[in-house]
């Protein structure tokens, strides 16, 4: 038996458990629920806005950009905050103390991030389709991009809430160091508001980052080309799309493994003591 | 100090281990070994470094200055088949909340499957493990839900899972019970006897060394400073013996290094006015107060001359 296939099974194994027994739980049931009634209600409230004078209503414009955000902020902030955590709580400890742990731990959390995935944009795309009409104009090929964006941005954005968790001096500062800057992102990218609507070198920031992109890339998988018209420039940049999430994600898998090394480097008993004492001294 | 001849190859070799974070040292030079089949014991006020020492035994820590081998090898660089033979105990928080201990041990246990021989299977089955640290009632139960006391059976079972050639055990009866505390001490002894585990643990509990430790090793102020068995520790502190008496209801305390002459002449004296006798030896802890006290005061002239001023 190859102890590192081993490990990696072991994480594939861990990812699953994971996966379930977040479906099994209240607290993940009721964030799921939260976010999709929200989003569902937001968009039901302007089901007849036309955007612009493309004929098109609100829901359908909005939908893909919605998911490329949820995407990104559940892929980024999710393991980011799962690590900053496990560091903290002694998880990552005990699989340092494994013969391959880290590898296998690591795979895990891919795993489980990757999966969650699923129930998060379902939970706002199924009764979507249900309540609103004509979200999908390019049918089964559109479909079909979608998923594979999907992936993509998963790939792209990923890495970077490991790197996020990995690097986070604390839980605390994750407030500070993590959601504020995907916040940020995730609002200047075109996701909420058009970006357009900003000034010039705000959407020359947005369009460095994957989340522009993603939105960009799924708003061209539903949408019909007249849509075109909401984009900068005015036309479809579905390769530019590619490209860019393409790069982030090749970038993503080489300086993740970096950064996790050194985490699993410098995880300790007394560091995860610190914690546990700061954790319990609210006022400093 | 006793040294113990090098019968066999030591499992854990420590050679002038020392330990600073900037200016603080925390370790100053720490000397020992470990060697196959024994269950040694670090004792040592708060803050002496004991925990540091355990953590470069494990790996986890790199140290300043000093040579250490574990099993063969150095921590700092071991590989993973390494890593297999050696179990760590870990005082667990709040980690896998919504695992079942069964689930996580037969998880955990998955990564050392690639390290068994035929001489040495790996991992222990998770029902004997369970059985073995008494957790089979709470085995189903969410992590989160189990008491301080199963939770640190837990600890223990995930520490012995991969069935280690050497266990650290780092304050593992903290928050114990007495009654878990006295199962926990089977259980070392269980190890120690019947797998032949060698065994390497820090306690405040000077009882608990003295019922588990073949060897204990004082560590104070960043070194050690006294290594042996409970008996030959307190044989080394003179002088400790305490002869408790009543005489015409009244009661006496009276230290003394000899206490067989001192009980003669008592008797001899009092004859049968004397009742209730009683003769205390130095246990482990007048022993380890004192050679606490000892090097405290010896090295720390400086401070004294502080506080009085």
């Amino acid at each position: 038996m190859n102890p590192t296939r081993n490990a990696v099974r072991q994480g594939l194994r861990r990812g699953w458990t994971e996966f379930l027994q977040s479906l099994r739980s209240p607290q993940d049931q009721g964030f799921y629920l939260f976010t999709g009634l929200v989003t569902l209600a937001w968009l039901w409230f302007n089901r007849n806005d036309e955007v612009g004078d493309s004929g098109l209503l609100y829901p359908s414009f909005a939908l893909p950009s919605i998911l490329g955000g949820f995407l990104t902020f559940g892929v980024v902030i999710g393991p980011a905050y799962s690590l900053a955590m496990e560091r903290e709580d002694g998880t990552l400890l005990r699989h340092k103390a494994l013969p391959h742990g880290m590898p296998g731990y690591v795979t895990g959390q891919l795993t489980m991030q990757s999966l969650s995935l699923a129930p998060s944009l379902l939970v706002v795309l199924l009764p979507a389709l249900l309540l609103f009409d004509d979200l999908m104009h390019r049918g089964a090929a559109g479909w079909a991009t979608v998923l594979g964006l999907v992936v993509l941005g998963l790939l792209a954005t990923l890495p970077w809430g490991m790197v996020l968790g990995a690097a986070v001096p604390s839980v605390q500062k994750m407030g500070t160091w993590g959601m504020l800057p995907i916040l940020v992102l995730v609002g200047i990218s075109g996701i909420l508001a058009p970006v357009q609507a900003l000034w010039g070198w705000v959407q020359a920031v947005a369009q460095l980052f994957p989340v522009y992109w993603l939105g960009h890339g799924l708003r061209w998988a539903f949408l019909p080309d007249a849509a075109a018209a909401g984009e900068l420039g005015e036309v479809w940049r579905p390769g530019l799309a590619v490209l860019v999430l393409a790069t982030w994600a090749v970038a993503g898998c080489l300086v993740a493994p970096r950064v996790l090394r050194r985490m699993a480097r410098r995880q300790s008993g007394s560091q995860v003591q610190a914690a546990r004492e700061a954790a319990l001294q609210w006022v400093r | 100090m006793p040294t113990i001849p090098p019968s066999a190859e030591p499992v854990v070799a420590v050679r002038d281990l020392q330990m600073s974070y900037g200016t603080h040292e925390v370790l100053t030079g720490v000397h020992f070994d470990v060697h196959p089949g024994e269950v040694v014991c670090l004792l040592g006020p708060n803050g002496a470094g004991k925990t540091t020492t355990i953590e470069v035994l494990e790996g986890f820590r790199l140290p300043s200055a000093g040579t250490v081998r574990v099993l063969g090898a150095d921590p700092a660089t071991a590989d993973d088949a390494w890593r297999a033979r050696v179990g760590v105990v870990l005082q667990s928080w709040r980690d896998h909340p919504r695992w079942t201990p069964r689930r996580l041990l037969g998880y955990l246990g998955g990564y050392y499957a690639p390290y068994a021989t035929a001489e040495h299977p790996r991992p222990y089955d998770v029902e004997w493990l369970l059985d073995t640290v008494g957790l089979t009632d709470g085995a189903d139960r969410k992590i989160a839900t189990l008491s301080g006391g199963q939770r640190r059976r837990l600890d223990v079972a995930v520490g012995i899972i991969g069935r280690p050639e050497l266990l650290f055990l780092d304050e593992p009866t903290a928050g114990f019970d007495p009654q878990a505390r006295r199962d926990f001490h089977d259980l070392v002894h269980r190890l120690s006897d019947l797998e032949g585990t060698t065994i390497l643990l820090t306690t405040h509990d000077l009882a608990e060394a003295e019922r588990l430790a073949d060897r204990i090793l004082i560590l104070t102020d960043g070194r050690i400073v006294a290594d042996g068995s409970p008996d030959a520790l307190a044989r080394e502190v003179a002088g400790r013996s305490e002869v408790r008496w009543t005489c015409d209801g009244e009661v006496f305390v009276h230290p003394t290094a000899a206490p067989v002459p001192f009980v003669r002449q008592l008797l001899a004296q009092h004859g049968d006015e004397l009742t209730d006798l009683e003769v205390r030896r130095a246990g482990l802890e007048d022993t380890y107060l004192a050679m606490v006290q000892r090097f405290e005061s010896a090295t720390r002239p400086g401070e004294l001359a502080e506080v009085t001023r």
